[in-house]
């Protein structure tokens, strides 16, 4: 659907996205995740138009749109900071792409109409913009751009400027409206358990450059390098004498209070953590100047105190290896 | 947090404020007035404002002022504005233009005028309205693109964006989202340029000719036969015109900056 070809970008001599490509596919659900700064808007603003890359190619449904203004590109962008029209109720404002590109009128006002009931925004249809609430100027944010029956819709933190329940609430939907309109998403966040909950797919990016892309659930389990193993979840790093680095998920490793057969490591429990569900513990270890997290569930009945002394354990197959 | 104010520091800016209004204040009690001479209080009286709308010579300056006004406020507001959107992206990388269009605020009248003047007789150019139009442009622009100018820097670039990628063209997203934007600015930059223009007689008195004579330079050529209560009542209207027109454009500019920092006009 979408495809970047050797992409780079650079302001004022400053490379922000490092050559790159990447294919996205019709109908998928994929993310760009990465701390700010790390040049995943860029991206997805060089898909919208709104930045031309210094080098490389993108492509459109196999049609080369490099130079294409954002006018002319089949696809649609929800802002970060919803950029609704002030001077325009609701209704106008999901009217106005149709209204840009001529559509007639009796087909302007059905798909106003389905915008407006697939975001369950029909109450709100004759309100200004300043009258609504964050969460439902996002809606509106939404209705405007799905009018338009982008193939694509491209999505910067749509949902960065709401409180946690709100968006708790709008990520269950935005995945539920994504599967019921069948349309490719590129959804910027930094939010690593946003990505995870909605995405098909994830590209990690930090720093300009890609560092992994997969499915959630290959990303969490084979993190391939350091900053994607400790950027998705929690993560224990361990470095081997010989150079090689390999990390455990704090659900992999086992406590072992009676340490008299030798573990893997041993350490001194400096904190337990109760968190409902689960409780953790987070030990130092002896002879490295570093702290693992071990996650319990309601399984473990042992009792554990602060101070105590005890061996770590982990089967060889929850190793991941790191970096090359 | 209260805090006791010096009382001397109150008195203080009432006498200021005694100060700049005293002299409005005696022109407006003396327009009033029912003797002809200007220093002895008689009674009451509007009449003055009466002869003053069957005065032939005032109604023919009022109308030259008027079409000069409306003429060069129409002309400056559209330059100004083009000047202002043509200069939002060069403004950062050219600190030289920026200054170069402050210009005609800060210089002198008396020198825009003779400059002017200069320039209309070195091309041979008939004095008259249409100089005193060119003249009431050239200083007007600023003022429109200053104030147009703040307008779009509060506006940023999103709400464009936004209308490019729903399928706007340039040509559309300034018609239906631009415009509306800045649409208060440019009225209270026409407003000004209307102020401006119906009170100015420095440069005007440098490139008026004959029969371009307006209300300004019609009440400084009565003065020198002394100061009648005619002009009194002309210039009580002309400051009550002007004070409410500055309030409008004041008022526009700051509509719609709500929790912004209210931007003021630059005098």
């Amino acid at each position: 659907m979408i495809q970047l070809v050797n992409i780079e970008k650079q302001f004022a001599g400053q490379p922000v996205v490092h050559p790159l490509s990447l294919t996205i596919e019709e109908g998928e659900f994929l993310t760009l995740l990465g701390p700010s700064g790390c040049g995943k808007t860029t991206i997805l603003r060089m898909i919208a138009g709104f930045e031309q890359p210094t080098v490389g190619e993108i492509f459109l449904d196999g049609k080369n749109v490099t130079e294409l203004p954002p006018n002319k590109r089949d696809l649609n962008l929800v802002f970060q900071h919803y950029a609704l029209f002030p001077h325009m109720t609701v209704e106008q404002n999901i009217q106005f792409g149709l209204k840009m590109k001529k559509i007639p009128a009796a087909e302007q006002k059905e798909r106003i109409a389905e915008a407006i009931r697939l975001t369950q925004l029909t109450p709100l249809a004759k309100r200004y913009p300043h009258q609504l609430s964050g969460g439902q100027q996002q809606r509106v944010a939404i209705a405007r751009a799905i009018a338009n029956k982008p193939r694509v819709l491209l999505l910067d933190e749509p949902l960065g400027a709401l409180d946690l329940q709100l968006r708790k609430n709008l990520q269950a939907e935005l995945k539920q409206l994504q599967r019921s309109l069948g349309i490719t998403f590129v959804y910027v966040t930094h939010d690593q358990e946003e990505a995870m909950m909605m995405s098909d797919r994830i590209v990690i990016m930090n720093t300009g450059k890609i560092e992994q892309i997969g499915t959630p659930k290959e990303i969490y389990n084979r993190p391939q390098t350091l900053f994607a193993a400790t950027f998705i979840g929690e993560n224990n790093v361990f470095n081997e004498e010989d150079g090689r680095m390999f990390a455990v998920r704090p659900e992999k490793l086992i406590p072992v209070s009676d340490n008299s057969r030798g573990s893997k490591r041993t350490g001194v429990i400096q904190d337990i953590v109760y968190l409902g569900n689960v409780h953790k513990l987070v030990v130092h270890l002896d002879h490295e100047q570093t702290s693992v997290s071990i996650c319990l569930d309601f399984t473990d009945e042992d009792t554990w105190q602060i101070g105590q002394q005890i061996g770590i354990d982990w089967s060889d197959a929850s190793e991941v290896n790191i970096g090359p | 947090m209260k805090q006791k104010t010096n009382p001397l520091l109150s008195i203080h800016s009432y006498i200021v404020i005694a100060f700049i209004y005293l002299p409005v204040l005696m022109i407006l009690i003396f327009s009033f007035n029912t003797s002809r001479i200007s220093s002895k209080w008689e009674g009451f009286t509007f009449k003055w404002y009466g002869s003053l709308f069957s005065n032939r010579y005032v109604m023919d300056a009022l109308m030259n002022s008027l079409t000069i006004a409306i003429t060069s406020t129409i002309i400056a507001t559209v330059l100004g504005t083009i000047a202002a959107i043509a200069l939002r992206n060069a403004l950062k990388k050219s600190k030289t233009v920026l200054g170069m269009l402050y210009l005609p605020i800060v210089v002198p009248d008396i020198i825009m005028g003779l400059s002017l003047l200069l320039l209309f007789s070195q091309f041979h150019f008939p004095l008259g309205k249409w100089t005193i139009i060119i003249a009431h442009v050239t200083f007007s622009i600023s003022y429109v693109y200053v104030i147009v100018a703040s307008r779009i820097s509060g506006m940023g670039k999103q709400l464009e964006e936004a209308a490019q990628d729903l399928g706007a063209s340039p040509w559309q997203t300034f018609r239906h989202i631009t415009l509306p934007a800045i649409w208060p600015g440019v009225l209270a930059g026409a407003i000004m340029a209307f102020t401006l223009s119906i009170d100015d007689f420095m440069i005007s008195f440098f490139v008026s000719g004959p029969n371009s004579t307006t209300l300004p330079i019609y009440i400084y050529g009565l003065v020198k036969r002394g100061i009648s209560p005619e002009i009194n009542a002309l210039c009580t209207i002309m400051i009550f015109v002007s004070v409410g027109l500055i309030l409008l454009a004041q008022w526009l500019q700051n509509k719609g900056n709500r929790g912004k920092k209210a931007s003021t006009l630059p005098f």
